[in-house]
């Protein structure tokens, strides 16, 4: 198995996710300028997750990982709990490094995607996207590595971010 | 739910039974709802339990207390759960490289003094301090800097003392303790304001030690006595100016105590009371096209501050539009 360094394995799973949301509010994350604590649909999901699954060994931490729930069968299934599906593409990329963070520990999974407000689950597999989570990777360092953050785009999202008042004051 | 500032104003108790938080007093048992409290004020003579501070520092909410006299005298503030090294190291550089230190300290000045100007227009003295702020750019010391801030303020007082009704001048702006009735009243008006800038510091990263203008071995919160610079003006004393000029606030709102004037405690309810709605007032961000309340403004102000460490967009004090 060719290995990817180790080293480079400290990501968190919500910095692969604000990847494919917004750059600016990844660097701001990860330097711990944080707004989390006062947005009310972080709220709102920290509530739906806290009120669902029960009987699931929740908010299981591995390394710098921390999956939302994981059920035991043939195959280890780590699910991930989500509002909507607006932000799919983000959500998908976060699960999919999770499987791709076990794998290199030699553990294999998939992962599921939990939409309880819609009643829709969706189930990822790694299925050979190696490379996409590692680009995702490198691109994630690469912002992190930076001595100020990206110059954020104001789009739809912006309006419902808890980073809104900070990138546009 | 927007969270809201709880001031306690009468003796009495405040304890946590289960999962709720009461404050009991002569009127009775009154269940508080923890999680729309912001930060907590306390006048009055209080007992609070340790199993109410456990549940206030696990919410994240400040307690700021006032003594006899209505002065700021310190606050429960509770651990920080907002870190972030980077910016506290960004914090220090731009304090400990001068220039950066020095530029900070006359945006602050410079704000306080546009802000003074915005205050002497609506008063009805019109005035602009443009000898004094270019004074500024020759300043190469702290201690200078101060010293324009200081005759600024002057020239202030002295001009907004000529719109004010004659049983309410301020003559001379005296502190601990205030001589009269109006520097009684600024006194008191600011020391509620600074715990307020304090809160907003809490809930950023910004760490409220490192300062500029004011030296951080003040042994206070000296970034908040540096927004204050700011804030003054455009909350405090328009709330005195607007109180004793539509005679909310009377002569019988005070007493003499001391050698000094105080805010009775009518007076104290009085003004706390416009306070309290001045900060929730809104105004329309032109830059963020939304309505913000004047609390928020100081937010906002912190995070212009990170902007600027970080390096994002340099420090543009507030100039109130408004």
């Amino acid at each position: 198995m060719e290995s990817y360094p180790e080293t480079h394995l400290l990501i968190r799973g919500v910095e692969i996710n604000y990847l494919f949301i917004c750059k600016t509010k990844l660097w701001y994350f990860a330097k711990g300028i944080t707004m989390e604590q006062e947005n009310e649909y972080v709220d709102l999901g920290k509530f739906l997750h806290e009120r669902s699954y029960f009987g699931e060994e929740k908010e299981v931490q591995i390394g710098p990982i921390k999956i939302d729930f994981v059920k035991k069968g043939d195959i280890i299934e780590v699910h991930e709990v989500k509002k909507g599906k607006s932000m799919e593409k983000a959500h998908e990329m976060q699960a999919l490094y999770y499987i791709y963070y076990l794998k290199r520990h030699g553990i294999n999974a998939k992962a599921v995607l939990n939409y309880p407000k819609l009643r829709e689950t969706k189930e990822i597999t790694l299925d050979g996207r190696e490379q996409e989570v590692e680009e995702a990777i490198n691109e994630v360092e690469q912002i992190k590595a930076l001595s100020k953050p990206p110059e954020p785009v104001k789009t739809k999202k912006c309006k419902k971010c808890a980073y809104y008042e900070l990138c546009w004051v | 739910m927007r969270k809201k500032s709880l001031t306690l104003l009468s003796d009495g108790k405040l304890f946590r039974k289960e999962n709720t938080l009461y404050f009991e007093n002569a009127q009775g048992k009154r269940p508080l709802a923890v999680e729309g409290i912001y930060d907590i004020y306390i006048y009055s003579h209080v007992n609070i339990t340790s199993q109410a501070l456990h549940y206030l520092a696990q919410k994240g909410v400040a307690v700021h207390f006032f003594n006899h006299y209505g002065y700021y005298d310190g606050s429960f503030y509770p651990k920080e759960s907002l870190h972030s090294g980077d910016l506290v190291i960004k914090q220090a550089q731009h304090y400990l490289d001068f220039e950066k230190r020095l530029k900070l300290a006359k945006l602050f000045v410079i704000g306080a003094a546009k802000n003074m100007e915005r205050n002497l227009a609506r008063f009805g003295a019109k005035h602009k301090f443009d000898e004094l702020l270019e004074e500024l750019d020759g300043c190469g010391k702290i201690t200078d800097v101060m010293n324009v801030e200081a005759r600024i303020r002057q020239e202030y007082y002295a001009l907004w003392d000529e719109t004010l009704p004659e049983s309410f001048k301020i003559v001379k702006r005296t502190r601990r303790p205030p001589q009269n009735e109006m520097n009684a009243l600024i006194s008191f008006l600011n020391s509620r304001l600074y715990p307020a800038i304090l809160s907003e510091l809490y809930n950023t990263q910004l760490t409220p030690t490192i300062s500029y203008l004011h030296e951080p071995s003040e042994r206070r919160f000296s970034l908040a006595l540096d927004l204050s610079e700011i804030f003054k003006p455009i909350i405090a004393d328009r709330i005195a100016n607007r109180l004793v000029k539509q005679g909310i606030i009377k002569k019988e709102h005070f007493r003499g105590d001391l050698n000094g004037v105080l805010l009775n405690e009518e007076g104290k309810k009085t003004v706390i009371k416009a306070f309290n709605k001045e900060m929730e007032k809104s105004v329309k961000h032109p830059k963020l096209k939304k309505n913000v309340t004047k609390k928020r403004l100081i937010r906002l102000e912190a995070y212009k501050l990170i902007k600027h460490l970080v390096g994002v967009q340099d420090y543009e004090p507030l100039v109130a539009w408004f």
